[in-house]
């Protein structure tokens, strides 16, 4: 099976990722291989099976809602490489 | 005291009845960390003097009669499991300075028990791979034999117990990423049954498939530390309900009434002759114990890797959208606006395969194409499920090689990413239905490259295949033979 690099760049755009011209034409190469081994399930009639999410019979899974300790502002900002204290600062969107 | 053959269970053993101290255990298992270390690389960060820090508390509860079994026990951590301070990059550029402001349940739990924890160790970047060659940190080296991969992603997890940097190590395992390392490496790894063990702080690549376990010296270490691990977490909404059991109890059950099934798909075209060999003898080792061995079938093995190269990068390709360059700590400080800003980071802090997996896993969600890939496989996956569940009618545990090949040469499959895929075939499966696995030393390649036996049972059944893989132990002889790192 093969892909279009412009297939590659369009998927690259919505998985956010920018791509060198030299890495989509190897991205498309790659995926087409995968792609193209991934065609064996055509071999299967899936037709009436339903699909598998979850391998184990886990429904709900309820808990009180019972307010416990949380990270501070500060901790859960700590990681971001750039904060003013209150919040994560991004470029300008508006 | 030998620390590079050294078991949990005879050093919690010596240190109950005071023949050394954790201090004293923890500083030796640091020398030799100085010692192999150049030639191995197991460990991202190493953290020799929190560790002693935590030999000190260890032998302090132990005098108090505190501690759990695991108190003083010098232990390695994957870096994709989360550690309050200590810094966790899941083996990716993208996270080298990310310092996780809480503990992972599983460290929540060692540390209760006075656990001693000597350092993060080496994977592939988001646990993608199976050879340990795409860590941005570098790669570790099979230590019984440098020049080999030491297989993957929890490379350094089985690379650090083989070496003796550590007495046991946690590892996670979504395709068989603990199974797989640990049969190149010659050590016991166990994927428990998926929910047994809580995954919350456990940085998520496959949601559906993840699951964390320990990889030991011995069977019965292996018993020990799942006993450490295991139980349900309100954080975490997959983890079962099950309760406590004590996987150390029936260890020495023997096999008479295990009927250990060999799957006839597991021995096809690709095994090598000499894996092959190994795998046989054991199997005869299980009989001679009194097992009952009969062929059985799990015909839809064959489509398990095409499956999983579905579900596996459509999960992750989901689960990696958090890192935007926003949250965590590594971003492209020059983008002038909120998109450039997400792919610039994006693009410049992952690694190749990590970029493959999510194009893969995007292409396979998007609009048009969701029902030919991703439900299509979930579906085959429904019938792979319903292969153990049919196949656990007939036998008790199954027995198959690891891996179709001994461990390959670093960077011979550099650029056939393909052919890496393809030899998880056989460690895959249990994945895609939650069983749970453990692969155990079972013999030698020609070149004395490390053979693991896989041993599969059905969900919650982790007792029988320590019971089935602690007879293997026994009857193979093999225990303790350690490389030589020369």
């Amino acid at each position: 099976m093969s892909i279009s690099k412009e297939e590659v760049e369009k998927v690259a755009r919505l998985a956010r990722l920018e791509l060198s011209p030299a890495e989509v034409e190897a991205m498309a190469e790659q995926m087409g291989t995968v792609l193209g081994y991934v065609a064996k399930l055509d071999e299967i009639d899936a037709t009436d099976i339903k699909p598998t999410t979850h391998v184990l019979d886990i429904e709900n899974s309820f808990r009180e809602d019972i307010v416990h300790p949380s990270l501070s502002q500060a901790e859960a900002l700590a990681n971001g490489p750039d904060q003013n204290g209150e919040a994560f600062v991004v470029p300008r969107i508006i | 005291m030998d620390v590079t053959t050294l078991t949990i269970h005879a050093a919690k053993d010596a240190l109950a009845r005071g023949e050394m101290t954790s201090v004293e255990l923890t500083r030796k298992v640091l020398d030799r960390i100085d010692a192999v270390e150049p030639k191995v690389n197991a460990f991202i960060t190493r953290t020799s003097e929190e560790a002693m820090a935590q030999a000190v508390q260890a032998d302090a509860m132990r005098s108090r009669g505190e501690g759990g079994p695991l108190c003083g026990i010098p232990l390695g951590i994957k870096d994709v499991i989360c550690t309050k301070g200590i810094r966790t990059t899941a083996g990716s550029k993208i996270l080298k300075d990310f310092i996780s402001p809480y503990d992972a349940t599983v460290m929540e739990k060692l540390n209760s028990q006075g656990a001693v924890c000597v350092g993060k160790l080496s994977m592939d970047e988001f646990a993608m791979g199976s050879g340990n060659e795409n860590c941005a940190f570098g790669t570790p080296h099979n230590p019984w034999n440098l020049d080999y991969i030491c297989g993957g992603s929890s490379g350094g997890s089985a690379a650090s117990v083989a070496a003796g940097e550590c007495l046991a190590s946690l590892g996670s395992d979504t395709g068989g990423s603990i199974r797989q390392p640990a049969s190149h490496c010659g050590v016991v790894g166990v994927k428990p049954t998926y929910g047994r063990v809580s995954r919350f702080g456990l940085l998520a690549f496959a949601s559906s498939l993840d699951q964390i376990g320990p990889l030991t010296r011995d069977v019965t270490d292996a018993a020990l530390m799942l006993n450490g691990l295991a139980g349900h977490d309100p954080r975490d909404s997959t983890s079962s309900r099950a309760g406590h059991e004590d996987y150390t109890e029936g260890l020495l059950a023997g096999m008479k009434g295990l009927t250990i099934g060999i799957p006839t798909e597991y021995f096809g075209a690709g095994l090598s002759l000499e894996v092959e060999k190994v795998i046989r003898h054991g199997i005869a080792v299980l009989q001679d114990a009194g097992a009952e061995v009969k062929e059985v079938s799990l015909p839809h093995t064959e489509y398990g890797v095409a499956a999983y190269y579905i579900i596996a990068p459509a999960e992750a390709s989901s689960n990696l959208a958090r890192y935007d360059g926003v949250r965590y700590t590594s971003r492209d400080m020059d983008a002038d606006s909120l998109i450039d800003l997400y792919r610039r980071s994006r693009s410049q802090g992952f690694g190749d395969e990590v970029k493959r997996r999510i194009l893969l896993g995007t292409y396979a969600l998007s609009s048009g194409y969701y029902d030919a890939y991703y439900k299509k496989a979930s579906q085959v996956r429904t019938l792979i499920v319903e292969d153990y569940k049919n196949v656990f009618k007939e036998c008790d545990v199954l027995v198959s090689p690891v891996t179709p090949t001994p461990a390959w040469k670093i960077g011979e499959k550099a650029s056939d990413p393909l052919s890496v895929y393809l030899s998880d075939a056989l460690t895959i499966p249990a994945n895609l239905a939650g069983v749970p696995g453990m692969s155990v030393p079972c013999g030698f390649s020609a070149s004395g490259l490390p053979i693991g036996m896989q041993l599969q049972a059905a969900h919650f059944a982790e007792k029988t295949l320590f019971r089935a893989g602690f007879n293997l132990e026994q009857g193979l002889g093999i225990q303790g033979k350690q490389p030589s790192l020369s």
